[in-house]
């Protein structure tokens, strides 16, 4: 592969990264103070069909964003109500929120513009466009990092580098500011902040609010952004990707950022290669070795052995079909479905703890009660 | 126990949950434009108005009393199984497996074989999860939202890749063989009006069976018991005696295999193949079936058959009402979870205030010291 295409598949790993990047850092503002969001799908997807709607509507993409942006709270506070004033469980709030907005999108689609439950194509001013950064013409023509400010670092809408700058804004709210402070102590041990005085609920609140709106700005980059209109279930899974990518960072913003990256990467490589080549021999060492690695940390219990024993049988039947179809020496494919499939199997990978323990905030998922 | 009396608890409150989210329902068909009662009229009369709509309600109910039944009995043990989409998916692959590699010669032999065909993959399915869950403390919503997308990609795989029929253009497998047609409503009971072309099949009667089966093994085995001990604590079930890794593989092995024996209704009772996505949403409707019938099997039949009217009577709806569009149905769903699920305790704290206050009159009108009764049970 030559430069230039290197370039390209870089180019829309920001692009893809961007919507998980959003709604990762909103997950990371939630999990942090404590409400487990597993509804980030479903606050995209909303975001995004409203934002196309109105940009549709009025011609302005501003308001399109807003609009998105003001669907996802609203998605938002139905969820603190469940989960912070009645205290209801953050998981089934969660996947109702999720189904919600998978069934009111279509619906109300379906309504305003009567085209099967999309919106119709965004044109000018309803759309956000890739912007040039300064100099990015004049620069072209430098070998190497000319076409690399060119193609990669200019040249994209303006919610990707709000995304970007949410990164380090993140790091510094959490960790440097008394807010942020609060917010994963409220994560980490409510009772203590409320002994100090400080509103437990609102805290909650304010984070469910911020998450809203990142997952506003993840919906509207969707649907105004990355694809010019609304259609049915765009999110496509991003929303639980994010997930991945927030537990895969250990609910930190930089690692987030990364985790995303990859996660783009990922989803950029498998929809410009389809099928991946490679040498035969490099999938069964590969295979060989995770199996390996599986036998031996399933060595301290029978179950364990047992789980992690029948996994290693299947890969070695996996290594069997590659040197029985192509030999030791071929070219094996891989699949462009195990690509897809590849950020949820990490995920699994890193919660199984193998590589570095994930550990959420310790009062996730638990509504606060006040001691009387 | 508590401040309510059980029926109260088991039938009251979820019912007026439902309402509540029929009522919002009913206001977003009003938004519309489109009158609500009129709407509801249509689904009843879709959904169980005739031989056609039964077929098709009991049907849909059958899948999703496997998958109900399946969150139901996880939620025993105070685990939420969000895994039933992909273990039914994996489910049908069993039920694909078993029954094109061997040429079974009676449909009933091809039963029992195809029956433990979509509970082992199904159970298989949930043992990765339920093993991160017990062993390594990961959370079983997480992991098992994970191996959803990952069985996906896997039975997408497979069908493009492996089992799709050479020249053909569509990612499904071979038809299964004639003499395995499971009986359709049609071939037993004709007389009711069933037709031909009905998808009811005798994996309805299998459903029975299986809320029958959970209701022996949660309130009537050992194992049962060591469930909901450890649902309702942890700490005092291990104090007991009980093993939690044990309950916890056990529970969800139970659980992924029932929503796996959701494939013998669609795969092999309908669709007579595996194609891609033979599960439609189903698992994710076990949710709301769960929730709705408080994990009781009697509850879970209710609920499933409410919501297979509520499959039925939508695709009338959209039929009538071009303006409703079929995902309606998944607005109901959506806030029947909502209200039965994540916003239980709006219902919930009224009532128990309401029924506090009547205990009280009576009560006081008895004019003796009524033994106070005590939290403990809450």
């Amino acid at each position: 592969m030559d430069f230039l295409g290197i370039l390209q598949i870089l180019d829309s790993t920001v692009r893809l990264a961007t919507p998980l990047l959003l709604a990762c850092l909103a997950g990371l503002y939630s999990e942090r103070a404590g409400i487990f969001d597993i509804g980030l799908e479903g606050k995209m997807l909303a975001a995004a069909f409203f934002s196309a709607a109105i940009a549709y509507t009025t011609g302005s993409v501003w308001l399109g964003l807003l609009a998105g942006i003001a669907a996802s709270v609203m998605l938002s506070l139905l969820h603190g109500l469940a989960s912070i004033t009645y205290r209801g469980n953050q998981l089934i709030s969660g996947v109702a929120i999720n189904f919600l907005a998978a069934g009111v999108t279509v619906v109300v689609a379906q309504t305003w513009f009567s085209i099967g439950g999309r919106t119709p194509a965004l044109t000018g001013g309803a759309r956000f466009y890739e912007i040039t950064l300064p100099g990015a013409e004049a620069l072209s023509g430098v070998p190497v990092l000319g076409p690399i400010y060119a193609e990669l670092i200019s040249g994209h809408s303006i919610l990707v580098y709000v995304a970007l700058a949410i990164v380090p804004l993140t790091w510094w709210v959490l960790f440097r500011t008394r807010f942020g402070l609060r917010l994963r102590a409220v994560g980490e041990n409510p009772a203590a902040v409320d002994t100090a005085g400080v509103s437990v609920v609102g805290m909650r609140y304010a984070a469910v609010v911020i998450c809203g709106v990142l997952c506003g700005l993840a919906g509207a980059y969707l649907a105004t952004g990355l694809s010019a209109g609304f259609v049915k279930d765009m999110s496509a899974g991003r929303g639980f990707i994010a997930l991945a990518a927030l537990i895969f960072a250990k609910w930190r913003p930089w690692y987030a950022l990364y985790a995303c990256l990859l996660f783009g990467f990922l989803d950029a490589a498998g929809s410009r290669f389809q099928n991946i080549e490679t040498s035969a021999m490099l999938v069964v060492i590969l295979l060989g070795a995770v199996a390996a690695g599986l036998v031996w940390a399933g060595r301290k219990s029978r179950l364990d052995m047992a789980v992690m024993g029948g996994i290693a049988a299947l890969l070695i039947g996996v290594i069997a079909l590659v040197l029985g179809g192509v030999g030791l020496t071929g070219t094996a494919t891989i699949p462009v479905q195990f690509m897809q499939a590849l950020p949820y199997i990490l995920t699994v990978v890193i919660l199984a703890g193998f590589v570095g323990k994930a550990i959420p905030p310790r009062a996730g998922g638990e509504p606060y009660v006040k001691e009387r | 126990m508590g401040k309510m009396p059980k029926w109260a608890d088991i039938i009251l409150i979820p019912l007026i949950s439902v309402l509540l989210a029929l009522i919002v329902s009913g206001l977003v068909v009003l938004y519309i434009g489109e009158n609500p009662l009129e709407a509801m009229a249509i689904m009843v009369r879709g959904a169980v108005g005739s031989a056609y709509g039964w077929g098709y309600t009991l049907y849909y109910a059958t899948n999703f009393i496997f998958t109900g039944l399946a969150v139901a009995v996880a939620f025993h043990a105070k685990l939420f199984n969000i895994g039933g989409e992909g273990q039914a998916a994996l489910g049908g692959l069993g039920v694909a497996i078993v029954c094109l590699t061997i040429p079974w010669p009676h449909w009933s032999i091809a039963l029992i074989a195809a029956t433990g065909g979509a509970a082992i993959f199904g159970a298989l399915w949930a043992l990765i999860p339920a093993w991160l869950q017990a062993r390594r403390d990961s959370h079983i919503v997480i992991t098992t939202i994970m191996f959803n997308y990952i069985a996906s990609a896997l039975l997408v795989y497979l069908l493009v890749n492996v089992f799709r029929v050479p020249g053909s253009m569509a990612p499904e497998t071979a038809r299964f063989a004639e003499q395995m047609h499971l009986p359709s409503a049609f071939d037993i009971v004709p007389w009711l009006g069933f037709r031909a072309s009905t998808p009811l099949n005798i994996a309805f009667l299998l459903a029975l069976v299986a809320c029958v089966g959970v209701w022996v093994l949660i309130w009537r085995t050992r194992l049962g018991y060591e469930i909901r001990a450890y649902g309702h604590s942890q700490t005092a079930a291990v104090y007991a005696g009980i093993n939690p890794v044990r309950i916890v593989m056990i529970t969800m092995l139970i659980s992924g295999g029932l929503s796996g024996l959701m494939a013998i209704n669609a795969v092999m009772g309908e669709a007579e193949r595996l194609v891609i996505d033979n599960v439609q949403g189903a698992g994710f409707v076990g949710i709301a079936v769960a929730l709705m019938g408080r994990s009781h099997p009697v509850g879970v039949f209710l609920a499933a058959l409410l919501f297979g009217a509520l499959y039925q009577g939508g695709a009338e709806l959209e039929f009538e009402m071009p303006a409703v569009s079929r995902e309606m149905i998944v607005v109901i769903q959506a806030l029947v979870i909502l209200f039965t699920g994540a916003l239980d305790n709006l219902v919930r704290m009224p009532m128990e205030s309401l029924f506090l206050s009547l205990r009280r009159r009576p009560e006081a009108a008895a004019a003796g010291p009524v033994p106070k009764r005590t939290d403990a049970g809450e």
